[in-house]
């Protein structure tokens, strides 16, 4: 495919430039940030004290055009679950009217943003542009999907005009609903304007009112009446072959040019003229070129009076001779007769290549592009270059939602359907979503969970635990490291849950670290965690042997760190207090092991004094409860029950 | 096709640096005034600053955020000879209602002898790492054990490029294909070692960075170097910013023994040249999806370069500063709209 070199536009940056030359840069979500600055330097008084934010003026800020994107994503999903193996035929219908859906979602925009238009000015830009994109989604519909042949091919094209110029309804209702119609001073344009879009009946019925008022020019009324009902329309359903029509309508064609001829109209000019439309005479056409106010509907017309029955494959060189002549030698054509142009041409790439430049959103070519994929329209080169064309749009077009704040969640069903790189994607740019909420995070999460993305969920588990502990929420850090199945960070916040305790003699979280279930064996310093909150419990429900098997588990089983165990055996006091001997013998003996293995180990240099002596209080303390305990303990084994 | 708004940055000097957080909810700036600035993104989408501190003795070149697992942790590196890591703490609720946050220094690094010319974060999948580079042509790249404690810092490696350094950049690919690979530009004129762009890997088996490559094509000195998102590619993309802007592609070639000593070797093969700047260029970056690449030059300008899906590569858009100088005290942020097009709207 020819690439046409476009040359890139150039932005201005106000304020920048004026101390220093040079222009320095980042990337950001969605944006660039751009600032003076000046490379060589290594510091200069003179500097601009403003940096810039620079985006791309797309417009995806506006809320009305927000729906139009929620509601094309609908559409998107629908049509990609449609399956392959459903006969063509049908298909067509579906596509064509699943075509007509997005083009619907455009039109309900733009009356949306037209009756807008009165509150904010800047909001016309985009009126026009979605009036253009429906403009050439109806003709690619028409030429593409639809694939009219001759016969319905004009009268598509026909369709297709009219909807785009509304603007003779309106007149013809002013007109009609007037004291005098025929006086009125838009009459004869609203007549011509309906024969030039090919609408007969409505024509005669408004030249009707002309007739009913001159009774001696009647007759010449009657003749142009005459004329404009005989005029052939094909009819596709119908049983009248293409070659029938076309005998029929060459008469009908003769007839119109004998009247000229004759000079039946030479009295009146305004039927002079109109008949001299009917017979497609291109002058005459082209005087009318405030009515036709298009190159196109230009076009249509001529095509209607002088070839109806045109093939597809005709239609382009009509296409290029009616802008020609339309346009004169002087004007130039825009983009968007370009673009329409290349339609006619059946230049699908084209089309879609032009629309990629003069548009600024990628919203209408991924989509368009996407719909004609479907119908496997872009496979005529070759195998790869269809489907990379398609992805590689709806990737871009996915990639620039994903910087909203909430259109991003659209974007993921985008990636979903790109088979080559749209996993990657999406995992580049979900883990960049700012976590601003836990529910968000959640939303996020869950979006990476049902893709099996773990690398994005331990990523971002991570990062909301980290943020959890940075603000001292232990409970909430120690949830999202769960869920992370970070081993280590867990151990670290297992640790700054037992520090809380040994400060504040107490838990926090307490429901979270009951129910921790098999997420406490994600790390010793964790399942300690989980059991001694267990221990507390169960000793809370005063199921103190159960709690004293636990508490000596801990010990024994070396799950609790040496640093604690002073606070166990703390602990172990007022269950060896109790009035009942709770610690069996041989358990009371684990515990004096466990105290004085303690004891035996390094003293610690760095204590005070003070700190000293309340450790050798707390040890003749348990000495003096674990002896009692012994004592009462071998006297209750030994003693026979009777 | 660009809306341009512009915020007052305040800094007493020239900007060196500008550095997105993850997000983008957080920038940080720095400055030849010595000092950096915090900026937040609120709620209403305008930025505030949150912090500005002095933070070295001399201008300072670089600024960099670590990755938001490990908190909310920033780098600098500076002309003073030192680079900084500096964490944020969490103020007191005066502060936050004020909109004011406190960084601590975490520790000064001054093993280099000469200015700090770059200093970057390794990916994650690494742990913390940070790297140094310094016009001593040494790059240092040191690793914090304890991810909780931000003060102990331990020098891992010191790789000798032999020539002036200036910038470094990661291979952020955590692919387990592709061991640990950082690319260090040189823009030193020296044309002994005419080669400007090394490419060092690590290998397991060592315990140590060897040189895989060098782009012996890059004569001219190097300003910025940078990789490309790897986007599960088997091969590496690399932008380089010299007297011109010029892409790379790094194919690694299949080893033929099976023992794996030595680095890997490479394919080079040149993507992309442009030189529509027609002069130095001094900055490179991807974005994102590496699906464009902005490049900032002498002629004042930074421009865009996208490839299409035949991979063909063209410049997409140019941004240039107006030349005008900034009305009032600048305190206000200034709303200006630009458009340029390429079809007049109708």
């Amino acid at each position: 495919m020819e690439e046409v070199d476009v040359e890139p536009s150039t932005t201005l940056i106000p304020g920048a430039g004026f101390y220093q030359k040079h222009l320095g840069f980042e990337w950001g979500p969605g944006d660039l940030i751009v600032y003076e600055t000046n490379y060589k330097l290594q510091g200069n008084e003179s500097c601009s004290p403003s940096v810039h934010i620079v985006r791309r003026d797309e417009d995806i800020c506006s809320p009305i055009l927000r729906k139009l994107f929620s509601e094309s994503h609908l559409i998107f999903v629908g049509l990609q679950k449609i399956k392959e193996d459903v006969p063509s035929k049908n298909k067509k219908s579906q596509f064509v009217s699943i075509s007509k859906n997005y083009r619907s979602v455009i039109r309900a925009c733009m009356e949306e943003l037209q009756q807008n238009a009165g509150k904010r000015s800047h909001d016309t830009h985009p009126v026009s542009i979605l009036l253009a994109i429906e403009l050439i989604w109806n003709l690619c519909e028409v030429l593409f999907i639809d694939a009219a042949p001759a016969g319905s091919l004009l009268l598509q094209l026909l369709d297709w005009v009219r909807l785009h110029k509304s603007d003779v309804d309106a007149k013809a209702r002013e007109v009609l609903q007037s004291d005098s119609p025929a006086q009125h001073q838009s009459y004869w344009d609203v007549v011509i304007s309906l024969v030039l879009q090919g609408r007969t009946d409505e024509a005669r019925q408004v030249l009707s009112k002309q007739a009913s008022l001159r009774a001696e020019s009647s007759s010449v009324f009657k003749r142009m009446d005459g004329l404009l009902q005989t005029m052939p329309i094909f009819n596709p359903t119908g049983t009248q072959t293409l070659t029938e029509f076309e005998v029929k309508w060459r008469h009908w064609h003769e007839e119109c040019d004998r009247c000229l001829q004759d000079n039946t109209f030479a009295s009146n000019r305004h039927l002079e003229t109109i008949c001299k439309i009917l017979v497609g005479d291109e002058d005459t056409l082209l005087e009318q070129k405030e009515l036709l106010s298009t190159w196109y509907h230009f076009l249509v017309t001529r095509l209607l009076f002088t070839h109806p029955t045109i093939k597809p494959p005709d239609l382009h060189y009509y296409a290029q001779s009616s802008m020609n002549m339309f346009l004169g030698p002087r004007a130039s054509p825009e983009p968007l007769d370009i673009i329409l142009l290349s339609a006619f041409e059946f230049d699908l790439h084209q089309v879609i290549k032009d629309c990629s430049i003069a548009l600024n959103n990628w919203w209408f070519v991924a989509h368009l592009t996407d719909l004609l994929d479907h119908c496997k329209l872009l496979q005529s080169h070759n195998l790869h270059f269809g489907s990379n064309l398609r992805e590689f749009l709806v990737l871009e077009y996915a990639s620039g939602l994903f910087t909203h704040h909430s259109l991003w969640q659209l974007a993921v069903d985008y990636f979903d359907h790109c088979p080559e790189f749209g996993r990657v994607y999406l995992e580049l740019q979900i883990e960049r979503v700012p976590l601003d909420t836990e529910r968000k995070a959640i939303k996020v999460l869950r979006i990476c969970e049902d893709r099996q993305m773990s690398e994005q969920v331990r990523s971002i588990c991570k990062i909301m635990a980290k943020r959890a502990l940075r603000n001292n929420r232990l409970g909430s850090a120690l949830s999202w490291t769960i869920r992370a199945k970070d081993a280590a960070f867990a151990t670290l916040i297992s640790e700054r849950f037992l520090q809380d305790y040994s400060n504040k003699g107490s838990f926090t979280d307490l429901d979270l670290l009951d129910n921790l279930g098999p997420a406490m064996l994600l790390s010793d310093s964790l399942t300690f965690l989980g059991k001694y909150r267990e221990f507390h419990r169960l000793y809370g429900e005063k199921r103190f042997s159960e709690a004293a098997r636990l508490l000596l588990s801990l010990m024994t089983a070396k799950i609790a760190p040496r640093s604690l165990w002073m606070t166990l055996l703390t602990d172990a006091l007022p269950l060896l207090e109790q009035k009942e001997v709770i610690f069996s013998v041989d358990q009371t003996y684990e515990l004096m092991s466990c105290l004085e293995e303690l004891n035996s180990g390094t003293k610690h240099s760095n204590l005070t004094d003070q700190d000293e002596d309340i450790e050798s209080t707390k040890t003749e303390l348990l000495r003096l409860a674990l002896a009692r305990n012994l004592t009462m303990a071998i006297v209750k084994e030994g003693t026979i029950e009777t | 096709m660009f809306v341009a708004k512009s915020i007052a940055a305040d800094h007493k000097d020239l900007i060196h640096d500008v550095s997105y957080d993850f997000h983008g909810r957080r920038m940080a700036t720095c400055s030849s005034d010595q000092s950096v600035k915090v900026w937040d993104k609120g709620d209403d989408g305008e930025w505030h600053c949150t912090a500005s501190w002095k933070t070295h003795s001399g201008s300072v070149w670089r600024v960099t955020w670590a990755h938001p697992e490990f908190g909310q942790v920033l780098a600098s590196c500076s002309f003073d000879r030192t680079a900084a890591v500096w964490e944020e703490i969490v103020g007191e609720s005066n502060d936050k209602q004020r909109g004011q946050s406190h960084w601590i220094k975490r520790t000064t690094l001054v093993d280099s002898r000469t200015s700090v010319t770059d200093v970057k974060f390794a990916p994650k999948h690494m742990g913390l790492m940070l790297t140094t580079c310094s016009a001593d042509g040494v790059v240092r790249i040191y690793e914090a054990p304890d991810v909780m404690n931000l003060s102990q810092w331990s020098l891992q490696h010191e790789i000798s490029c032999k020539l002036s350094c200036s910038c470094i950049s990661w291979n952020p690919s955590s692919s387990r294909a592709h061991p640990p690979m950082i690319a260090v530009g040189s823009d030193d004129s020296n044309i002994t070692y005419s080669g400007k762009v090394q490419i060092y890997e690590y290998n397991e088996n060592t315990r140590k960075y060897a040189k895989a490559e060098t782009l012996m094509t890059v004569t001219d000195p190097v300003h910025d170097i940078t990789f490309a998102p790897n986007l599960g590619r088997s091969f590496h993309v690399l932008a380089i910013a010299t007297k011109d802007v010029r892409i790379f592609k790094l194919i690694p070639m299949r080893r033929e023994s099976a023992n794996s000593s030595g680095p890997t070797k490479f394919e080079v093969q040149v993507m992309a040249q442009f030189d529509s700047h027609n002069s130095q260029v001094w900055r490179v970056s991807w974005n994102i999806t590496s699906t464009l690449l902005a490049s900032s030059g002498d002629d004042g300008c930074v421009r865009l370069w996208k490839a299409n899906y035949m991979d063909n590569w063209k410049c997409t858009g140019i941004l240039r500063g107006d030349g005008s100088p900034v009305n009032g005290s600048g305190h206000a942020a200034a709303l200006s709209q630009i458009r340029s097009s390429l079809r007049e709207s109708s």
